[in-house]
């Protein structure tokens, strides 16, 4: 054997417990993302004539899409309910985990877990239990009776705060935990220097405790979008999208254009978006941790 | 006087909140112990039993659990058993491409899987994937697949390779020093992943729902749904005795976390290379 080809037989020797991993990797992850970009390009259709002949028809999905209205709300809906989930979690999160710093020991091991329930259980589970608690005779409403308060339809009136508050209530505990891991490495001396020189609580706070932490805001922030963006259960089971289109975000939109309306190759599409999305967040979130 | 006002005001508003937050999750667990649930928490006024006994022994329970065990314990193995593999050249070798590979793969890691579910869904109808417990089983694997080698590879690298190395003086082949010498070391890594990916799967509702259709088949995140989402009266009692028994194996997985990971959880730190 010569040099060249012993050490191309070395070099696949080396490599070979990885294929496994990358054939599943390529058949089931790559694929789909390449057949995602391909199928919004295609009429397919599960039922119909365009069943039948799958046809490539250019842009036509996309320039549907721009016209479509319920595109349009889908996206603002997800923007809203992104936002409104992301501040919520964080800073609830946040204040928890800083509120938790210094506290007495019993306390902390009786509340702590009560925070991180709501995260351990299944989105199934969470569906559920808060759909019961802002239920028309739920908890909520029991309690704003009896402080004589008007009880409120909330996931007819207010169905997006709903699955807003949910979400919150599911989430808070993933940022609690990592702004707790990142208070835990804020130096002491610093701040008790910062105490030393006369700082205040809120001077404290904003030049010493925050830039020490903000490459944690920076990461918490990116995972939860990704992940936020990706919801569907846990609106799917609240409100199916409704009332209306009061809660149609673009993951529940995708699926009623594919599966009830049975339009793939349009629901691919609006996929896209979300697909493009979270495709600069990874490549953003991937260069952010090359760099640590 | 105001330094005490400062600080009882924490434990009072943490108190308070978290009160707010375990109202939802009281509510199972009472409800499911209530002849006569409704929908808000109340103290049973007939404690009972039958809420659970009614959930335990219809058959199409046991057998969404038994399917959603299989699954997730499926998934699990092929996780741990192709990510240690292909950890292991990753984390002992020196290869041409290993960090694009390597970043490709943390770039996988946060993709969301919502936005591939329909054209997905295609491709097991023209394979004839669909509606095949295997077939989720396979797919599950491979979501799970960029997590479970990123953590593998870092949990490998902190096992000295010098141990290897007096192995391999001994003859051992790599197969067999994986197996002896790396496997045991990294026990706690391996638990870990096992741990993560079972309950990532466990709560999985999208993509079985997407990818089953016999109900049969189906795991207990779906019938649960199914359960809930039936029109007609909703009997609140066994919604929540259902409900609790499908959330143990995720309370017990995390408890049983708690034990290999060391100090907090922090994501960014895992994925650290």
């Amino acid at each position: 054997m010569n040099k060249k080809s012993s050490r191309l037989f070395a070099e696949a020797r080396k490599t070979v417990l990885i294929l496994p991993s990358m054939v599943l990797l390529l058949i089931f992850f790559v694929t789909p993302i390449l057949l995602t970009v391909y199928y919004s390009f295609t009429n397919l259709a599960l039922s119909g004539e365009n069943a039948k002949q799958l046809k490539f028809i250019g842009l036509s999905n996309y320039v549907s899409m721009f016209k479509d209205r319920t595109v349009r709300i889908s996206i603002v809906n997800t923007l809203v309910f992104l936002l409104g989930s992301l501040i919520g979690q964080q800073v609830l999160g946040f204040l928890i985990a800083l509120n938790m710093r210094n506290r007495n020991r019993i306390f902390r091991g009786i509340v702590g877990p009560v925070f991180l329930a709501g995260w351990i259980m299944p989105e199934v589970v969470v569906a559920l239990c808060c759909s019961t608690f802002f239920g028309d005779e739920g908890t909520l409403n029991q309690i704003f009776s009896f402080f004589h308060l008007p009880t409120v339809e909330f996931l007819f009136a207010i169905p997006m705060a709903t699955v807003i508050l949910a979400n919150i209530w599911h989430g808070t505990a993933f940022s609690m935990m990592n702004f707790q891991s990142a208070l835990d490495g804020v130096p002491a001396d610093i701040e008790e220097a910062a105490k030393v020189d006369g700082a205040g609580p809120f001077q404290t706070m904003l030049r010493i405790i925050l830039p020490c932490i903000k490459n944690t805001i920076a990461t918490n922030t990116m995972l939860n979008t990704l992940s936020t963006l990706g919801v569907f259960g846990l609106i799917y089971m609240m409100t199916g999208g409704g009332p209306g289109t009061k809660t149609l975000t673009l993951p529940i939109f995708m699926y009623r254009q594919a599966f009830i309306s049975q339009q793939l190759g349009y629901g691919t599409a609006i996929s896209m978006i979300l697909l493009v999305i979270g495709i600069v967040l990874s490549v953003f979130y991937t260069r952010v941790m090359r760099k640590d | 006087m105001y330094w005490k006002f400062r600080k009882t005001v924490p434990y009072v508003v943490l108190t308070l909140l978290a009160i707010i937050f375990v109202l939802p999750l009281l509510w199972i667990l009472l409800a499911s112990f209530d002849g006569n649930a409704s929908q808000a928490v109340k103290m049973p006024t007939q404690w009972t039993l039958d809420n659970y006994k009614v959930i335990l022994s219809s058959q199409t329970n046991q057998r969404a659990f038994a399917n959603g065990l299989l699954i997730s314990f499926g998934q699990s193995v092929l996780v741990v058993l192709f990510a240690g593999l292909a950890a292991y050249p990753l984390s002992r070798y020196e290869l041409r491409y290993k960090s694009l590979f390597l970043y490709t793969i943390l770039f996988m890691t946060s993709l969301p899987i919502t936005a591939v579910m329909v054209p997905v869904y295609k491709m097991f109808l023209t394979i004839g994937l669909y509606d095949k417990t295997l077939g989720l089983i396979l797919f599950l694997t491979a979501t799970s697949m960029p997590y479970g080698i990123w953590l593998m590879k870092n949990f490998m690298d902190n096992v000295p390779i010098e141990l290897e190395e007096a192995a391999w003086v001994d003859g051992a082949s790599t197969l067999a020093s994986i197996q002896k010498i790396i496997a045991p070391l990294m026990f706690p890594g391996i638990c870990v992943v096992f741990i993560f990916t079972f309950s990532g799967s466990w709560g999985n509702f999208f993509i079985p729902y997407i990818l089953l259709q016999t109900l049969n088949k189906l795991p207990a995140s779906v019938t649960l749904y199914q359960f809930f989402g039936q029109h007609g009266m909703i009997i609140y009692g066994q919604l929540a005795a259902y409900s609790a028994v499908y959330a143990i194996p995720s309370i017990l997985l995390y408890i049983l976390s708690q034990n290999y990971m060391s100090k907090g959880f922090n994501m960014a730190g895992a994925a650290k290379g």
